[in-house]
C-alpha cells in the first residue's frame, strides 16, 4: 500500500484507472483506498507546484525563525496552533536547535512580509525573537528543480 | 580521383546499415510527436556517482589507466558479481573495464572467432551481435525466437542449431527487445545441451539488475558453464550511465589475457573519469538501482495493460525496459504500422523489422518515460487502431 502512496505522493494527477493499472487492482478498489486515505488524514491534500516566476506573478517568501518563551503548558502547540491560522503562512515547523520555529511566510512584496513579521508574528505575546530570511532564488522544492528547461536529448534513432 | 569502390573494405561496405533511418529520419522532422523509441533510461545518473566523477576530475586524475582498468574498479566488479550474482571472478586476471557493453561484446567475438566459425544468436536482440561476427571473417546463424516460447532459446532449438563449426553461442537475456528472460531452470536446460560440446557462450547481461518478480541468474552461475562463459555487462542500464560508455568483461584468464590484447590496442583503457564514477556507483549504488527498477516495474505493468486492454498481443516481458506487442494482426507490415501511427497518430514506436526480418509483425516500444508519457502514448496508439 505504501507503493501507491508513494507514487500519488510523487505525482497526484495519477487517475485511479492508472493507479489500477500499476498495481494490478480493479478501480473500484482504487477510488475506496484513497476514500479511505482521505478520511483517515493520511492523504490530507494535493497542490500544483507553481513557479511564480515564470507566471509573472510577484511572490515573496522568507523563512522565520521563531525564539519563544515555552513556559506554561502546551507552549509549544498554542504558538504553532495560533500563528497557523494566518493565510500568509504557509508552513510551521517546530525545530531542535538555536530556535524554536521555523515557519515560512508569503507575501506580494518584500514590505508585506516585513509588515506581517514586525505586526503580526514578533507581536505575539510569547515571541521572544525573530531572525528573518527572504528567500531569493528557489532551486528546488518538493523534489522538483525549479529554473530547468532542459528538453528529453536522449537520442532515439540507436537501436 | 580516387575510386572509394576500390578502397574501402569489402567487408565492411557489406553490411547493411540500420534498414530503419528513413522512419527516423521522418520521425525527426515532426512536431507534437509522442515518441516510445528511446533506448536508454531517462533517470538522469545519480548524483553521487557525478560527485564522484567531479572529484576525480577536480584531483586531476586525467592519465591513462592500466588497459584492464583500476584496479579499485576491477575489485570493486569482481566484488560486485559475487554479492549479487554469485560469480566469482579473478579481479587482475579475469576481468576488464572496456568502453561499455559494446566493446565488451566486440572483443568476445573476436577473441573467439577464426575464418568459418559458426555463431548461434538468437533474434530478435540487439543488433550488434551478427555484424561483429561478419567483421570477425564468422558466419551468424540467427536462430529466431518465437512467442509460443515466450521469446527464450529452448534447449531442442539450440541443439538442433549446433554443427562442428559452431564456436559460440550469443546468450542476450534479459532481452532487448522482446524482454524475456532465462530462469535458472531454462539455463540448466542449455547448459545441458552445451555441457558435452566445445561450444562457448557470449552472454550479454547488460539487463541484469532489470529483472521484475524474480532475480537474474548468470549463465556462468550453472554448473560447469563459467569456463565456458564471457560476460558481457556494463554501467549503461542499471544506473542510468548511458553516456559514460563504460562496460566489462568476465571471463576465464585465457580468455580474458587474449580480449585484453584486443583491448589494449585498440582502446589503451576506458575513460578514467568513468572508471572513477563506476567506482562509485558499483560501491554505493545499490539503491539506485532498486529505485529504477521499481518505477520501471510500475511503467512495465500499466503499459502492458494498458496495450492489452486495447487488444493488442503483447508478451508480458520479465525484463529490461521494453514491450514487444504482436501488431500484425491490424494487415500491416510493421513498416506501414509504424509510419501509419507516427503519421494519423502522432506517435512513435520502433518497428520490429529494425531488428531484423524475424520482427516483422511486431513493434518494440520503451517504457524510459515518464507516467504521463505513456498515458498519453496509449490514448494515440488507442485512437489509431480503433481506425484500422
Amino acid at each position: 500500500m505504501n507503493s501507491i502512496l508513494k507514487a500519488i505522493e510523487k505525482d497526484a494527477t495519477l487517475t485511479p484507472e492508472a493507479l489500477a493499472r500499476m498495481y494490478h487492482k480493479e478501480v473500484g478498489e482504487l477510488r475506496a483506498l484513497i476514500e479511505k486515505w482521505e478520511k483517515e488524514g493520511v492523504i490530507l491534500g494535493k497542490r500544483t507546484l507553481i513557479d511564480w516566476d515564470k507566471a509573472g506573478e510577484e511572490c515573496v517568501r522568507a523563512l522565520i525563525e521563531v525564539k519563544i518563551d515555552h513556559r506554561g503548558a502546551y507552549a509549544y502547540d498554542k504558538f504553532a496552533q495560533k500563528i497557523r491560522n494566518y493565510p500568509e503562512v504557509k508552513s510551521v515547523y517546530l525545530m531542535s536547535g538555536g530556535f524554536d520555529f521555523s515557519v515560512v511566510v508569503e507575501g506580494r512584496t518584500l514590505k508585506e512580509v516585513a509588515f506581517f513579521v514586525g505586526e503580526k508574528l514578533s507581536s505575539q505575546e510569547m515571541v521572544l525573537s525573530t531572525g528573518t530570511h527572504f528567500i531569493l532564488k528557489k532551486y528546488k522544492e518538493n523534489d522538483i528543480f525549479f529554473m530547468t528547461d532542459e528538453p528529453d536529448e536522449r537520442v532515439s534513432d540507436l537501436i | 580521383m580516387i575510386s572509394y569502390d576500390s578502397v574501402l573494405s569489402k567487408r565492411t561496405a557489406s553490411l547493411r546499415p540500420s534498414g530503419i533511418r528513413k522512419f527516423f529520419d521522418m520521425l525527426a522532422g515532426m512536431q507534437d510527436v509522442i515518441a516510445l523509441t528511446v533506448g536508454q533510461p531517462d533517470f538522469v545518473t545519480p548524483w553521487h556517482i557525478r560527485e564522484a566523477a567531479i572529484q576525480s576530475l577536480e584531483k586531476g586524475k586525467t592519465y591513462y589507466t592500466s588497459n584492464a582498468g583500476t584496479t579499485d574498479l576491477r575489485e570493486g566488479i569482481a566484488e560486485y558479481l559475487d554479492r549479487r550474482f554469485g560469480l566469482h571472478y579473478d579481479a587482475a586476471h579475469e576481468i576488464c573495464v572496456t568502453v561499455g557493453g559494446s566493446e565488451a561484446i566486440d572483443m568476445g567475438i573476436r577473441a573467439l572467432l577464426d575464418p568459418g566459425d559458426e555463431v548461434i544468436i538468437p533474434v530478435p536482440s540487439f543488433v550488434c551481435y551478427a555484424p561483429l561476427v561478419t567483421m570477425a571473417g564468422g558466419t551468424p546463424i540467427l536462430l529466431e525466437m518465437r512467442p509460443e516460447d515466450h521469446f527464450k532459446l529452448t534447449p531442442e532449438r539450440l541443439s538442433a542449431a549446433i554443427t562442428p563449426r559452431t564456436k559460440f553461442l550469443v546468450l542476450p537475456y534479459p532481452n532487448h527487445p522482446t524482454g524475456a528472460i532465462l530462469t535458472r531452470e531454462e539455463l540448466e536446460a542449455i547448459a545441458a545441451v552445451l555441457r558435452p560440446t566445445n561450444v562457448m557462450i557470449l552472454s550479454d547481461e547488460i539487463y541484469a539488475e532489470l529483472t521484475y518478480g524474480r532475480p537474474h541468474t548468470s549463465i556462468a552461475a550453472i554448473p560447469d558453464m563459467w569456463e565456458r562463459t564471457i560476460l558481457a555487462s556494463g554501467f549503461s542500464k542499471s544506473y542510468a550511465m548511458t553516456g559514460w560508455r563504460l562496460g566489462y568483461i568476465a571471463a576465464p584468464a585465457p580468455v580474458s589475457v587474449q580480449m585484453l590484447k584486443l583491448h589494449q590496442y585498440a582502446i589503451m583503457c576506458a575513460p578514467t573519469v568513468s572508471q572513477f564514477a563506476a567506482l562509485e556507483a558499483i560501491r554505493n549504488g545499490d539503491e539506485d538501482i532498486e529505485m529504477m527498477r521499481t518505477e520501471y516495474d510500475r511503467r512495465r505493468i500499466f503499459l502492458h495493460q494498458g496495450l492489452t486492454d486495447l487488444g493488442l498481443e503483447c508478451f508480458e516481458p520479465e525484463g529490461a525496459f521494453y514491450m514487444y506487442p504482436r501488431i500484425g494482426q491490424y494487415g500491416l507490415s510493421s513498416d506501414e504500422f509504424c509510419e501509419r501511427l507516427l503519421n494519423e497518430a502522432r506517435c512513435a514506436i520502433v518497428p520490429g523489422t529494425a531488428f531484423g526480418s524475424c520482427g516483422e509483425g511486431y513493434a518494440r516500444i520503451s517504457y524510459a518515460y515518464s507516467m504521463h508519457h505513456l498515458e498519453m502514448a496509449l490514448e494515440r496508439i488507442g485512437k489509431f487502431v480503433s481506425s484500422l
